[in-house]
């Protein structure tokens, strides 16, 4: 632990973390980190900064490489090539056993033949640290467990045995505390629970949480930072708002919440605004929301972004007024009503419309016009796919 | 009428226990019976005399000596080399592992005859026709609980979540120490019901034992041939104490487990 101290005290002395590629970092820093198993690559060429004591969220489907590489972190799994360093130090080939790094599985992999208080003792014991037994009431406090110490994971409901794994790993504050889908096995009201649970224990802890999930929602309700992987490399990292908000992939755009992607033809790019010809429909998107240098590409806006409105209504979005479209679907969910509206080049767009009860609700079949801020539009390259990440299972 | 229909499951349970235990009921009858002479079988008085006196007849508590010795040797060896072959099979990729996994099946699917006489074959062909003894029965009982510790072994050890050594490793168990705080106690289960079992199929044997036995005796076979001139009655003790010591130990370890589930808060 003192190594690991001197090394913070060096790191400040240095300067700002994260300055340059070779200077100190006292986060976890990933470099070209490759995995391949046989002829197929799990994990391309991986780039990542996670800052100390930042809750950083993989996000991405099943098979994009995001579990390998938390394993490869972990040491489970040997990296092809690349390079990890931890505060500074490479622990690339480190053994797992001698990582400043813990997990929490997705199966909690609790040892059945020990009680709760001697499974989150296992790490301390392991290490020789002194006053076990102190160390273990206050962590199983901290998960509200205290009650349970003497019982058999068998023995404990499914939310308890997830809260044990999180405590026997947290004991240890290590350096990095890796989640491997940790909710996953919850049904969806405890995981929200969980949810709020796991974010508290880490405001308080101050430690570093690496958590992969597929689950956006998810993501985005715990993580500060969020990197969306997939096909083996970050497609887009960044705080949730600013992926939602800006999305630089299709894939995103459709992983993240849901989007409208319209094919569009670049006419004008000024220095902070471009003009995109729609369908004959002339937008405008803000430059640093343009992530194509082409002349094609795909005008995206979120639904609940979009404004619905009869045929030559005034609408509060000067600037993109899209004319002619046609409601062929209407459905009601409380708090909003969706819409899912034709327009004249065939494509059906989402609408999500807050019910403030100023505007009337809007029948199928009934002529409206739709409109939307500029700021809110964004311009992805039309080479990608345009269903990319809209196939994925809410879980 | 309408009572039986209602426990007639329970009325065909009962009459199964009882077709199960009546024969281990005359055992422990037989075990206080007091013979008119050693040719009747049949009740002829109750006495205490078998069991304070086992081994009158000198003959037989030598035997079960003999099947003792064997037993627990035999049981050593299978479960040594048995568990190690198991951990080879589940944990390691070598050429030959699913040829290995299926020959493994063969020693329990030969009938014991075609074992034993091959194996008698072997040992004569081997020039040991004159060493048949206690070393050569050890030998075959080795053989033959090998593939059921192989086997029971297995399955504990498949059964178990990889997870769990990854696990000990993540929290700083070395190779070692993560083997025996989690692997080792995990499977000791599975070890210690292949330990048993090897140790009853020793013990009970008779026809691989009887082919290469040479002068050497065991109880199996030391009731054998007294059958024919009659079975003393301190048989029926020693079948009656290993059955009270079997049921001692699964009662125990079912006393055990009870005791650990008792929810403490």
């Amino acid at each position: 632990m003192s190594r690991l101290a001197e090394q913070e005290v060096a790191g400040d002395a240095l300067g700002a973390p994260a300055s340059g590629e070779e200077g100190p970092y006292d986060g976890l820093r990933i470099r070209a980190l490759t995995k391949s198993f046989g002829s197929y690559t799990a994990v391309r060429s991986l780039d990542l900064d996670i800052p100390r004591g930042s809750f950083f969220a993989l996000l991405g489907p099943s098979g994009c490489g995001k579990t390998t590489t938390l394993r490869m972190v972990a040491g489970l799994e040997q990296p092809t090539s690349g390079t990890i360093t931890l505060a500074g130090e490479d622990i690339t080939r480190t053994k797992p056993y001698r990582r400043p790094v813990n997990t929490v599985f997705q199966s909690y992999a609790l040892f059945p033949h020990l009680d709760v208080a001697e499974n989150v003792a296992f790490g301390l014991k392991r290490r020789k640290v002194k006053d076990v037994a102190a160390q273990v009431e206050a962590m199983l406090a901290l998960v509200e467990l205290e009650t349970q110490a003497s019982k058999k994971p068998a023995q404990l409901s499914g939310g308890q045995q997830q809260r044990v794994a999180l405590a026997r790993a947290l004991i240890n504050r290590p350096e990095v505390l890796l989640l491997d889908e940790p909710l996953g096995a919850l049904d969806l009201k405890l995981r929200r629970s969980m949810q709020i649970e796991v974010k508290r224990i880490q405001t308080e802890v101050g430690l570093t949480f690496v958590h992969v999930t597929h689950d956006q929602e998810e993501a985005m309700t715990m993580a500060d930072t969020v990197a969306v992987m997939n096909g083996g490399v970050v497609e887009q990292m960044g705080a949730p708002s600013e992926l939602y908000e800006n999305p630089r992939s299709t894939f995103v755009a459709n992983f993240l919440g849901q989007s409208n992607l319209i094919e569009g033809t670049v006419r004008r790019r000024d220095a902070d605004l471009v003009t995109v010809d729609m369908h004959g429909v002339t937008v405008s998107v803000p430059a640093h929301r343009v992530h194509t240098d082409g002349d094609r590409g795909w005008v995206g806006i979120r639904p609940e972004k979009v404004l619905i409105g009869e045929v030559g209504a005034e609408l509060d979005a000067p600037g993109n007024t899209v004319p002619g479209g046609v409601i062929t679907d209407v459905s009601f969910v409380g708090v909003s009503t969706q819409y899912l509206v034709r327009m004249p080049w065939g494509q059906e767009l989402q609408v999500f419309a807050q019910n403030t009860g100023r505007q009337r609700m809007f029948a199928h079949g009934e002529q409206v016009e739709l409109s939307w801020r500029p700021e809110y539009a964004f311009l992805l390259d039309a080479s990608q796919d345009v269903a990319a990440g809209a196939d994925r299972v809410v879980g | 009428m309408r009572w039986v229909r209602d426990n007639l499951v329970l009325l065909l349970g009962l009459a199964v226990l009882v077709y199960t235990f009546v024969p281990i009921a005359v055992v422990v009858l037989m075990s206080f019976n007091a013979p008119d002479s050693r040719l009747v079988y049949s009740f002829d008085g109750f006495t205490l005399d078998n069991w304070l006196n086992p081994c009158a007849d000198p003959d037989l508590c030598s035997a079960l000596g003999v099947s003792i010795r064997i037993g627990a040797l035999a049981t050593a060896g299978s479960t040594v080399l048995g568990t190690l072959a198991a951990f080879a099979l589940v944990r390691h990729r070598f050429r030959g592992r699913s040829a290995s996994n299926l020959l493994i099946f063969l020693p329990m699917a030969t009938p014991e005859v075609v074992l034993g006489s091959s194996l008698l074959a072997l040992f004569v062909a081997s020039g040991l026709a004159g060493q048949l003894g206690f070393w050569t029965i050890l030998i075959a009982h080795v053989m033959f609980c090998l593939s059921f510790v192989v086997v029971t072994v297995r399955a504990r050890l498949a059964g178990m979540d990889d997870a769990l050594e990854q696990a000990a490793m993540d929290l700083y168990a070395t190779p070692a120490q993560t083997f025996w705080r989690v692997t080792f106690p995990l499977v000791l289960p599975g070890i210690l019901a292949a330990a048993l079992l090897s140790f009853s199929l020793s013990f009970d044997d008779f026809i691989v034992t009887n082919l290469n036995s040479g002068n050497t005796t065991t109880f199996p076979m030391y009731v054998w041939g007294v059958a024919r001139v009659g079975i003393p009655m301190q048989v029926n003790v020693i079948g009656t104490l290993m059955f009270v010591l079997s049921i001692a130990v699964v009662i125990g370890v079912e006393v055990r487990n009870r005791r650990r589930q008792v929810p403490v808060a």
